[in-house]
C-alpha cells in the first residue's frame, strides 16, 4: 500500500466546532486513523509537521494576518478543503459586516478597543485562496466529512448536492414545517445535512448556503404568509449568508440595510464595553 | 539558579483557541510573565444588535463548539428573564440533562485527550491510541454517551437545535430515553476506571490561594441559574454580575480581564468544588477523596481532578433525571409564551464546564435585540492564570528548560481555557536562555 496521505487541520476565526465534530466522528470511526496520517491538529495535538498534502481549513478570514497563513497553506497543500460555514460562506462571523469595523470594536471593547483589536470584515477563505472542495454546514455533518474523505482517498472529486433540503426532508417523511406555520428555509437551502434541523422541529437556517435555483422571492412570500415582517425575513436570510447577500449588491433580495451606512455614528452604549481605566 | 530565561510558547496546543505563553526572566527577576491571547476578536455582542430574540441562542452557541449548549442555555435564560417566560418543570429538567451531556463531553475531552497526554509522556491522544488503547477507547465511549445525551434532547451537541425560547421544539421517544438510561448504567464502570486512572497521576505540587467564584443553588450541585457566590463570603443575585466581573482591557489579550474582591478570581470545576462540594452525589464525594481533593483546595492543577469529580456527579445526576423522566413520561409541550415590552432586560447565568457564563440582553417591544453582553469563563480566569504563572515561575526556574515549558503549558491547560469563547485568548516558545 502506498504511503498514507498526510492531512492537516487549520483554524481561523471560528468556534472550532467543525474540528470537534471530526473528533466526535473518531468515536465511531477510529479506523480512519489507519488510512490517513494527521500531521497537524492544534486543538487536539502538540505534534506538528509542515509536510502535508490535504489541508482542512475551518474559520473565516477576518484580519490581514490570516491572509499570509492561508497563502502558506495553499502553497503547501495539493488540496484545500473549506470546513464548515465560516470557511465556506463567512457564516455567522459575517454578521458583524453590517457595521463598520470601528463600530463593532467600540461596542465590544469601548473607545480604547478600536486600535487594540485588529479585525476587518469577515470573508470566506475562497475570497483569499483557491478552494478545491467544501464541506458545508454549521457545524459540518460528520458523515458528509467521512464521505468527502473517502472520495478524496479514492482520487475522486467531492461534489455538493445541487437540490434543496426539502428533498432530504421528504425522504425522512418529516411533516413540512412551512405547512405547519413554522418558518423554514429548506426550499432555498442546499441539501446534504439530512435535514437535521427540521427533523428536530426547528426550521432550516440556511447554514449550508443556497442551492443553485433558490427562489428568494417565493421564499419571502411563504415567510410573509407566516406573519413575519420583512426585517425578520431578512434576519433569517442573512444569519449564515450575510457575506453572500452583501456581495450581490443591489441584486440582493434584502429589504433592510446589511452594509455599513455612510457616517453611521459610533455606538455610545457601554452595555458590552469594559470600564475605562 | 538560572538568571535569564525567555519562554515563548507560540500557539499553545491542546487548548481551544489561540494563545501564547511569554515568560521573560532577567537577572533572576521576572520582567514579563503572561498569557497572551491572540485569537481574532469576533464581536458577538455587536452582531446581536438588531437580530430577532429567537435567533440569539442559535447565534451565540456559535461562540464555542465545546460549550455550545452552555451558551445556548445562558442565552435562552437571558431572553426568558427579559421576556417574563415561565418554564415548565419538564423544560427545566430536560435542559439539565442536555447540560450534563455537555459537562461530561467537555470534561472527558479535557481530562483524557488534552491533560492526560502530559502525564503519560506523549504529545497527543493519537500516540496514546497506540500506547494506551484501552484508555482512548474508554474516553471515546464515554464521550459518545455524552454527545448522544445532548443529541437525544437537543438534536446535537455542537450546535443544539431543539432548545428554544420557552422550551423545546421536539421531544425524544421514550424508547430513546430508555436506551440512554441503560447506557448510563453501563457508564458507571467507565467512570470508576476514570477515577482510578486519574488517582494515579502525579499532579504538580503548587498552591496559590485565590478567590473562587461559582453559581450556587439551594438544593443541588447545579449548573443553571442560582446566585453568584464567592469564597470571600459574598452572595449576589445574577443581575448584579457586573459588580463581580468588572471587565477591563489589558494590552496582551484580545480577552477582557475581570476582578471581584481581589485583583483576580478563579471560576470552573475547582471553584465549584470549593464552594459547594457538600452538595455532590455520594459517589462523587468518594471520588474526590480518592483523588486527594479536599476543600478548600488551592492547587490550580487539581482543576482537572475536580473535573473528574464532576464527571462522576453528572453521570449520577443524569441517572436520577432520566429515572424521573421515565417515571413521569414526556408531555409534548409547546414553548411557553413571551411577553414583549419596551427595553426589557434579562440576565442569564450558567456554570458551564469552564466556569460561570453570563449573557445579558435588552430586547425591544418589536422583539429585536437592542443591547447584548456576554461574559465568558476563560476571560474571568485569565487574570488568575497570569498570577499563578508569576507565582509558579520562581519555584521552577532551576529545572531544565523543557520542564519549565511543560509545567507552564500544563498550568494553562489545567484551566481548560476556551480561547475562541473568550476573545475575546494562548501560545509558549523558548527564545533562548
Amino acid at each position: 500500500m502506498a504511503t498514507k496521505p498526510k492531512i492537516a487541520f487549520f483554524d481561523f476565526t471560528s468556534c472550532e466546532g467543525c474540528q470537534l465534530t471530526v473528533i466526535d466522528l473518531l468515536q465511531t470511526h477510529l479506523g480512519l486513523l489507519d488510512l490517513v496520517e494527521i500531521v497537524q491538529f492544534r486543538e487536539a495535538m502538540s505534534e506538528k509537521d509542515e509536510d502535508y498534502q490535504i489541508a482542512f481549513v475551518e474559520g473565516s478570514c477576518t484580519r490581514k494576518g490570516d491572509e499570509a497563513r492561508l497563502l502558506q497553506i495553499r502553497e503547501q497543500a495539493s488540496m484545500v478543503v473549506a470546513l464548515g460555514a465560516c470557511a465556506h460562506l463567512g457564516g455567522i462571523n459575517a454578521l458583524k459586516n453590517r457595521w463598520a469595523i470601528e463600530n463593532v470594536q467600540t461596542y465590544v471593547y469601548g473607545k480604547n478597543g478600536k486600535d487594540a483589536y485588529e479585525s476587518y470584515p469577515a470573508r470566506p477563505i475562497s475570497a483569499v485562496i483557491k478552494v478545491d472542495a467544501v464541506i458545508p454546514g454549521c457545524p459540518i455533518d460528520r458523515y458528509e466529512f467521512l464521505r468527502v474523505v473517502q472520495l478524496i482517498l479514492q482520487g475522486r472529486k467531492p461534489r455538493l448536492p445541487d437540490y434543496p433540503l426539502c428533498v432530504e426532508c421528504k425522504l425522512k417523511e418529516n411533516a413540512c414545517l412551512n405547512t405547519l406555520g413554522k418558518p423554514c428555509l429548506g426550499p432555498i437551502t442546499r441539501a446534504g445535512c439530512n435535514a437535521i434541523c427540521p427533523t428536530y422541529g426547528d426550521g432550516c437556517e440556511g447554514c449550508r448556503g443556497w442551492h443553485p435555483e433558490a427562489n428568494f422571492t417565493y421564499m419571502r412570500e411563504i415567510l410573509r404568509g407566516h406573519g413575519l415582517s420583512d426585517a425578520e425575513i431578512d434576519a433569517r436570510f442573512t444569519m449564515f449568508n450575510h457575506y453572500q447577500f452583501q456581495h450581490m449588491g443591489d441584486e440582493a433580495p434584502i429589504t433592510t440595510p446589511i452594509s455599513p451606512a455612510k457616517d453611521e455614528p459610533l455606538p455610545t452604549s457601554t452595555f458590552a464595553a469594559p470600564k475605562e481605566a | 539558579m538560572t538568571e535569564n530565561i525567555k519562554v515563548n510558547v507560540h500557539h499553545v496546543t491542546r487548548v481551544e483557541g489561540h494563545g501564547n505563553i511569554v515568560v521573560d526572566v532577567r537577572g533572576g527577576t521576572i520582567e514579563k510573565c503572561e498569557l497572551q491571547i491572540v485569537e481574532s476578536p469576533r464581536f458577538f455582542e455587536a452582531m446581536l444588535r438588531g437580530r430577532p430574540y429567537h435567533q440569539a441562542s442559535h447565534i451565540t452557541s456559535r461562540i464555542c463548539g465545546i460549550c455550545a449548549c452552555g451558551h445556548a442555555t445562558a442565552s435562552l435564560r437571558a431572553t426568558e428573564r427579559a421576556l417574563k417566560v415561565k418554564l415548565s418543570e419538564q423544560t427545566i429538567r430536560l435542559r439539565k440533562l442536555v447540560f450534563h451531556g455537555e459537562m461530561l463531553d467537555s470534561h472527558i475531552l479535557h481530562v483524557y485527550m488534552l491533560v492526560a497526554p502530559d502525564f503519560l509522556g506523549v504529545g497527543s491522544v493519537i500516540p496514546l491510541a497506540k500506547t494506551h488503547p484501552e484508555v482512548v477507547k474508554r474516553a471515546l465511549r464515554m464521550k459518545q454517551f455524552a454527545g448522544d445525551l445532548c443529541a437525544t434532547f437537543a438534536g446535537r451537541h455542537t450546535h443544539p437545535i431543539a432548545m428554544t425560547v420557552g422550551g423545546f421544539t421536539q421531544y425524544p421517544s421514550m424508547t430513546r430515553v430508555e436506551e440512554l438510561r441503560e447506557r448510563a448504567e453501563a457508564m458507571i464502570a467507565d467512570v470508576d476506571a476514570t477515577v482510578e486512572l486519574f488517582g494515579t497521576l502525579p499532579w504538580p505540587n503548587f498552591e496559590r490561594e485565590t478567590e473562587y467564584v461559582a453559581l450556587v443553588q439551594p438544593d443541588e450541585y447545579g449548573f443553571i441559574d442560582g446566585m453568584i457566590a464567592s469564597s470571600d463570603g459574598y452572595t449576589l443575585p445574577v443581575e448584579q454580575y457586573r459588580s463581580v466581573t468588572n471587565e477591563r482591557l489589558v494590552p496582551h489579550s484580545t480577552a477582557k480581564h475581570t476582578a471581584f474582591n481581589r485583583d483576580s478570581y478563579m471560576v470552573g470545576a475547582l471553584a465549584r468544588f470549593n464552594l459547594k462540594h457538600e452538595q455532590l452525589h455520594p459517589r462523587a464525594k468518594a471520588a474526590a477523596e480518592h483523588l486527594g481533593l479536599r476543600a478548600p483546595c488551592y492547587n490550580p492543577f487539581l482543576n482537572s481532578a475536580a473535573q473528574v469529580v464532576e464527571i462522576v456527579h453528572c453521570v449520577d445526576d443524569t441517572i436520577r433525571l432520566l429515572d424521573e423522566t421515565l417515571t413521569r413520561g414526556i408531555t409534548w409541550e409547546a414553548p411557553a409564551p413571551v411577553t414583549l415590552s419596551p427595553g426589557a432586560r434579562g440576565v442569564g447565568a450558567c456554570d458551564v464546564p469552564r466556569g460561570t457564563l453570563f449573557h445579558e440582553y435588552q430586547i425591544g417591544e418589536d422583539g429585536l435585540i437592542e443591547e447584548a453582553n456576554c461574559i465568558i469563563p476563560t476571560g474571568q480566569n485569565l487574570g488568575n492564570i497570569d498570577r499563578d504563572m508569576r507565582a509558579l515561575v520562581p519555584k521552577i526556574l532551576t529545572e531544565p528548560e523543557d520542564q519549565i515549558r511543560l509545567k507552564m503549558e500544563m498550568l494553562v491547560r489545567a484551566y481548560d481555557p476556551c480561547i475562541s469563547c473568550s476573545t475575546h485568548f494562548l501560545n509558549v516558545e523558548f527564545v533562548g536562555k
